[in-house]
């Protein structure tokens, strides 16, 4: 009984729901800040995103003419669930070292849940630039998920014995130096760092959601409270990739005496990085982004795990 | 609903319909964002969709072509939504008010919540009339 309320409880509120939304939510003011400053403006004050989630959800809930009201509700909060248990994994796998057999295949998978969440979304919607916008989001899964898988493979392949496991990553990286110090992972790490600018749908791979052509395309019709879980969702994956990256090629996270300071500076380099490539490229257009990954990106990755497995 | 009131006040997202502007005003609109004025200190921010509008901006003497769109984008709009009324035409009608296809300023069709005068009025005027908004609310 104490074990399932435990279980419910990490779910809920520390390494989950409202850990995640708290911090997400912190990030998500980190970019626009930076964003700000990059742009020669002062920028919004920390409390902002929360003013934003509040005001969404006093608002109301317009559900167009024609849209399959089940699906067009419910698929954000599909989702936001997704994201809520990849955080919860990667935090509880960090701090108590609990991990099972091939968490890392489960971890990638969810990780591509809030987008297929957003395609159900905008293509329940019935708005046609909704499935302009959701045509080219999926264009863009099938784009990067190429490259970020060789990736993942790439820093698995440096771990001996080879595992799936995201405890044992950590564990070598313990042992062994952190993965980042191979010529191989530093290659199979920038590749990851160009994924989750497409996977978070920022310049320059924001096509989905282009505001000065489609409109906001995926998020065109979502008003009110169901907005709010979609922004909700962007912030947390926002937070989520950067500690899956951390994870995976940084030596993982910890919340022990200086550890703290360490894994926010580690977390808050991943965001930087990742906030100034959004505010300093132009959106490109779908081809453009689907060649791309399939092509210089791709070849890097797999350079990258040739590297690994020549043993560099 | 104290903190879902005080959430509106903070983040005002705003779009911007331009019935039938002579685009002076709209430049000015964008001059509020712009790093002089910076408009996103106060939560403000131009979204482009008007499903995830709190303000609707419009600009311009409202033509007669015009008037279906702004009573649909209004009706479209997620309650409670803000009208401005911006700039001489959308107060007044402004030097268009006499003309053969003018139908009324914006608050003949839809409910206007703030004035901003000013033929384009400056964006010390539009931040102005931002704040007055935000006390009403």
């Amino acid at each position: 009984m104490t074990s399932i309320l435990a279980m419910v409880l990490y779910f809920l509120i520390f390494p989950g729901f409202l850990f995640t939304a708290v911090v997400g939510l912190l990030t998500s003011w980190v970019d626009r800040k930076v964003s700000a400053r990059v742009q020669w403006r002062v920028g919004p004050p920390w409390y902002q995103p929360f003013a934003d989630i509040l005001k969404l959800l006093g608002k109301e809930i317009v559900i167009p003419e024609g849209a399959k009201r089940a699906g067009f509700l419910f698929a954000p909060i599909g989702g936001l669930a997704a994201v809520v248990v990849v955080s919860t994994m990667l935090w509880l796998t960090n701090l108590r070292g609990t991990g099972f057999v091939g968490d890392l295949i489960g971890v990638i998978y969810l990780l591509t849940i809030p987008s297929l969440g957003m395609i159900l979304g905008a293509s329940a919607s019935s708005n046609p630039l909704a499935s302009v916008g959701a045509s080219r989001e999926m264009k863009l899964i099938l784009a990067y998920e190429l490259p970020f898988v060789i990736a993942i493979f790439t820093a698995v392949s440096k771990v001996t014995p080879m595992t799936l496991q995201l405890d044992r990553i950590i564990q070598h990286q313990a042992v062994n130096g952190v993965l980042l110090g191979n010529a191989s992972c530093i290659i199979a790490f920038i590749v990851c760092i160009l994924c989750a600018q497409a996977k978070l749908t920022y310049p320059p791979f924001d096509i989905p959601e282009a505001e000065t052509e489609i409109m906001d395309g995926t998020h065109i019709e979502y008003s009110g409270a169901v907005l709010g879980v979609v922004k909700l969702t962007q912030a947390m994956m926002l937070f989520t990739l950067p500690v899956f990256f951390i994870t995976i090629f940084w030596g993982g996270v910890s919340l022990s005496g200086l550890g703290i300071l360490w894994t926010i500076l580690k977390y808050l380099v991943i965001v930087t990085i990742i906030v100034l490539i959004k505010n300093t490229n132009p959106r490109v257009r779908i081809d453009q982004a689907v060649k791309f990954f399939w092509g210089p990106v791709t070849v890097l990755a797999i350079i990258g795990m040739i590297l690994a497995l020549a043993g560099f | 609903m104290g903190l879902t009131n005080w959430g509106f006040k903070k983040s005002l997202w705003v779009f911007h319909l331009n019935a039938g502007a002579c685009n002076n005003c709209d430049i000015e609109v964008l001059d509020c964002l712009c790093p002089k004025f910076d408009v996103e200190r106060f939560g403000i921010k131009l979204v482009g969709s008007v499903k995830a509008a709190d303000v609707i901006l419009v600009s311009g003497s409202v033509p007669r072509k015009v008037v279906p769109q702004l009573i649909e984008t209004y009706e479209q709009a997620p309650k409670p939504v803000a009208v401005i009324a911006l700039g001489a035409c959308g107060c007044t009608g402004g030097i268009f008010k006499d003309g053969y296809n003018f139908a009324g300023p914006v608050d003949k069709h839809i409910p206007v919540n703030a004035y901003v005068p000013g033929c384009p009025p400056r964006p010390e005027a539009i931040i102005d009339g931002i704040v007055k908004l935000m006390g009403k609310l």
